[in-house]
């Protein structure tokens, strides 16, 4: 039997047709919503045991949004956030990512996921061509590796790889100052916890390199006791114990290790101890714990971050956390990146962003820059101090290097066969 | 796998002190949640996966008497009675109503509640972790006993642990009401055609176990953080605790408990990277050799 193609209009005809039609029926509501407002989408966690990432994380938005609204919006357009619960699973923050831009119109997206949805949703935007700001994954290679590199992607979150080498590099000064040889360290069993400890001895070790890691524990992340770690890392003796533990996690290995004098028998750097989700939920929060800044308003020392952090408690009943300031700082950039473009549009936004330096609160020296090689954010405050128990918490911020941080990531990339 | 870490400290006074207790307060805290959960199981033929939830209550109520009085005495007995009363009225209103019924009846039910009681503890005392923080009487250097280190709060918390134990084991034993519990459990219709009521008898065992479960969660609370979903990490390993010593068995709870404990501080040091497995294991290897657990009865 042969197939005749019969005369007439072929299924193949129809369906671009019906795609035309579904074309032309949808481009007055997009004209109609230019006209008006531009939705932005936001999927993070807002349930679950992390839901604080996405409350504090909506704050951040919103104190800005509102800002820019009264300022006239986006090239006149007024700003309408949509937010939507992820419950911290990576498929479902695809799905919502999805679903805010083909359903509810989002032209742009503030991805507030944690890292294991932040590669998920990159994925989205990847397809879509939408514009997306990724606010919380400090996973380096989202942005390091160039096969993750996509034109409309950026990140205005921390770095994993920046923290380590400034945390390094203050932790090993202190090591060699107080002859610590001996170290140790316990960190959540899982991707982030494994990553970031690998990054830090790596290069705690290059700036003092008679360091000896003699102990390391890996417990469960939210494992409600830590009992047993506390004690083996009191057996194998260590001079120094690293530590990025965090959150509710960070505060039970305080109370637990407090009770054992863990605190009077070694120095402890804790990177993630100085936000304060975790320093005002202490309540015996020992002396001399060296942190690494999340957020804290008294660093930088600046009245603008004072400001805002005094603004964003009295809004919310609650300090910010670290990503408060790093949600803010995405609204700040696009209000600029829309203002240098005069435009609303999401390509236009992206290429406006590209190196863009701006004003900032949270900049080191009151600047960040959007760095145009490999969009993300650079010249952020990042430093480190030791803990006392009540505010400022942690008096006294030795600011990290960025000379030093720009020439290690490079060298870095370059190790990872990055450039 | 590090062995020669494990022989140095079982040959060190120290080493062997310090890890001792630390795996006795591990098992201790659980023993109280277990306890309960085999109590129940025990009585009223029902496996309460809502427990971990009375846990979360007890730490929850001994924080807020905490700070509403100061007082670490309250704090406990709040834990423990408040969470009780939870546990009559769960009992009363929702579970003897699925006792003889499909057990993936009475699962869905506990499992209900799980989430119930988790967003009852977000609205009220909302979303994020919580600390209690450690009373200012227990704030103290730790002793050394034999080099070893032992928080003092930890010899209360081992203390309070054994004294429940005792009670209870002397109570089912020994007097009135642990004989007709013990007779509840074993022919139910036998007890309440004698004239007793059961479902009173039902709705106290489950307060009591409730309130076990509430006072671990208690003593916990100075030490462990806190949040809503916080009891399902111990109802896990209560289950294993169960499982090993025999369900319905209160000295299998114990040793179960205990051992738990043990293999948790030194399997860290032996099997640093396998600690969570070895209770695993253990308990395959259990089943295997002694399906009904150590201390459970032959099923006939």
């Amino acid at each position: 039997m042969t197939r005749t193609r019969k005369p007439g209009i072929s299924r193949r005809t129809t369906l671009a047709l019906m795609g035309a039609g579904a074309a032309s029926l949808a481009t007055p509501w997009v004209a109609h919503a230019q006209a008006k407002t531009i939705k932005i989408g936001m999927p993070t966690i807002l349930s679950g045991r992390v839901a604080q990432l996405g409350t504090s994380s909506r704050n951040g938005v919103m104190i800005e949004v509102e800002k820019v609204n009264a300022a006239g919006g986006f090239a006149g357009r007024q700003i309408e956030m949509v937010v939507r619960d992820s419950k911290g699973q990576p498929q479902e923050a695809a799905r919502v990512a999805r679903e805010l831009v083909n359903t509810d119109g989002c032209e742009i997206l503030i991805d507030a996921e944690a890292s294991s949805g932040a590669f998920a949703v990159h994925e989205v935007a990847r397809d879509l061509g939408v514009l997306c700001i990724h606010t919380n994954s400090e996973t380096s290679s989202l942005t390091a590796d160039p096969k993750q590199h996509i034109p409309n992607a950026f990140r205005t979150a921390r770095q994993g790889v920046h923290d380590s080498i400034a945390g390094g590099s203050y932790a090993a000064a202190i090591a060699k100052a107080k002859g610590l040889k001996k170290w140790a360290t316990c960190a959540p069993d899982y991707a982030y916890g494994r990553d970031t400890t690998g990054e830090y001895t790596t290069y705690l070790k290059r700036f003092a390199p008679d360091i000896e890691i003699i102990s390391e524990s890996w417990p469960k992340l939210f494992q409600p006791d830590y009992t047993e770690v506390v004690t083996k890392i009191l057996q194998a003796k260590p001079q120094a114990l690293y530590t990025c533990l965090w959150g509710g996690d960070l505060t039970s290995y305080i109370d637990q290790a407090n009770i054992y004098a863990l605190f009077s028998q070694m120095e402890v750097f804790a990177v993630n101890m100085a936000d304060y989700t975790a320093l005002t939920v202490v309540k015996n929060l020992p002396k001399g714990i060296h942190s690494g800044n999340r957020y804290i308003k008294t660093y930088p020392a600046t009245a603008e971050n004072a400001a805002w952090g005094d603004a964003y408690k009295a809004k919310y009943n609650e300090y910010p956390t670290n990503w408060s300031w790093e949600n803010a700082t995405a609204i700040m950039l696009l209000a600029e990146a829309s203002k240098k473009a005069n435009s609303a549009d999401g390509k236009k936004i992206a290429e406006a962003l590209k190196g863009l330096k701006i004003k900032s609160p949270f900049g080191a020296d009151g600047t960040v820059t959007m760095r145009a090689e490999d969009n993300t954010l650079v010249g952020y405050a990042i430093g480190w101090g030791t803990t006392i128990p009540q505010e400022p918490y942690v008096p006294e911020v030795k600011p990290g290097d960025w000379k030093t941080i720009l020439e290690l990531e490079a060298e870095w990339k370059k190790s990872k066969g990055y450039t | 796998m590090d062995l020669d870490a494990l022989t140095g400290c079982l040959v060190t006074s120290a080493c062997l002190v310090t890890q001792t207790t630390s795996g006795l307060i591990i098992g201790m805290l659980l023993f109280l949640v277990a306890v309960g959960l085999t109590l129940i199981f025990g009585v009223l033929k029902v496996v309460n996966f809502s427990h971990g939830a009375f846990y979360m209550f007890g730490a929850y109520f001994a924080m807020t008497a905490y700070q509403a009085t100061g007082s670490f005495a309250l704090a406990m007995l709040a834990g423990a009675i408040g969470t009780a009363i939870i546990g009559l009225v769960f009992e009363r209103g929702f579970m003897s109503r699925v006792y003889g019924r499909d057990v993936l009846m009475q699962l869905l039910v506990c499992y209900a509640f799980v989430l119930i009681f988790d967003d009852v503890v977000r609205m009220i005392w909302g979303p994020e972790f919580k600390s209690m923080g450690m009373p200012a009487a227990f704030q103290v250097v730790p002793l050394f006993i034999a080099g070893g280190v032992v928080p003092p709060y930890y010899l209360l918390l081992i203390g309070v642990a054994l004294a429940a134990a005792l009670v209870l084991g002397l109570g089912l034993a020994r007097t009135r009401i642990g004989k007709v519990i013990r007779a509840a459990a074993h022919n139910p219709g036998m007890v309440s055609a004698l004239g007793i009521n059961t479902g009173l008898i039902y709705g106290g065992v489950f307060a009591l176990g409730g309130g076990l479960a509430g006072l671990a969660g208690a003593l916990a609370a100075p030490v462990r953080s806190l949040t809503p979903g916080m009891g399902f990490s111990v109802l896990i390993e209560s289950f294993i605790v169960t499982v090993i010593g025999g369900m319905g068995s209160i000295l299998g709870a114990l040793v179960g408990a205990l051992l738990i404990g043990l293999i948790r501080s030194f399997g860290s040091l032996g099997f640093p990277l396998f600690t969570e497995g070895l209770m695993y294991l253990f308990m395959v290897i259990v089943l295997v050799s002694r399906p009904s657990g150590l201390f459970g009865k032959e099923v006939a």
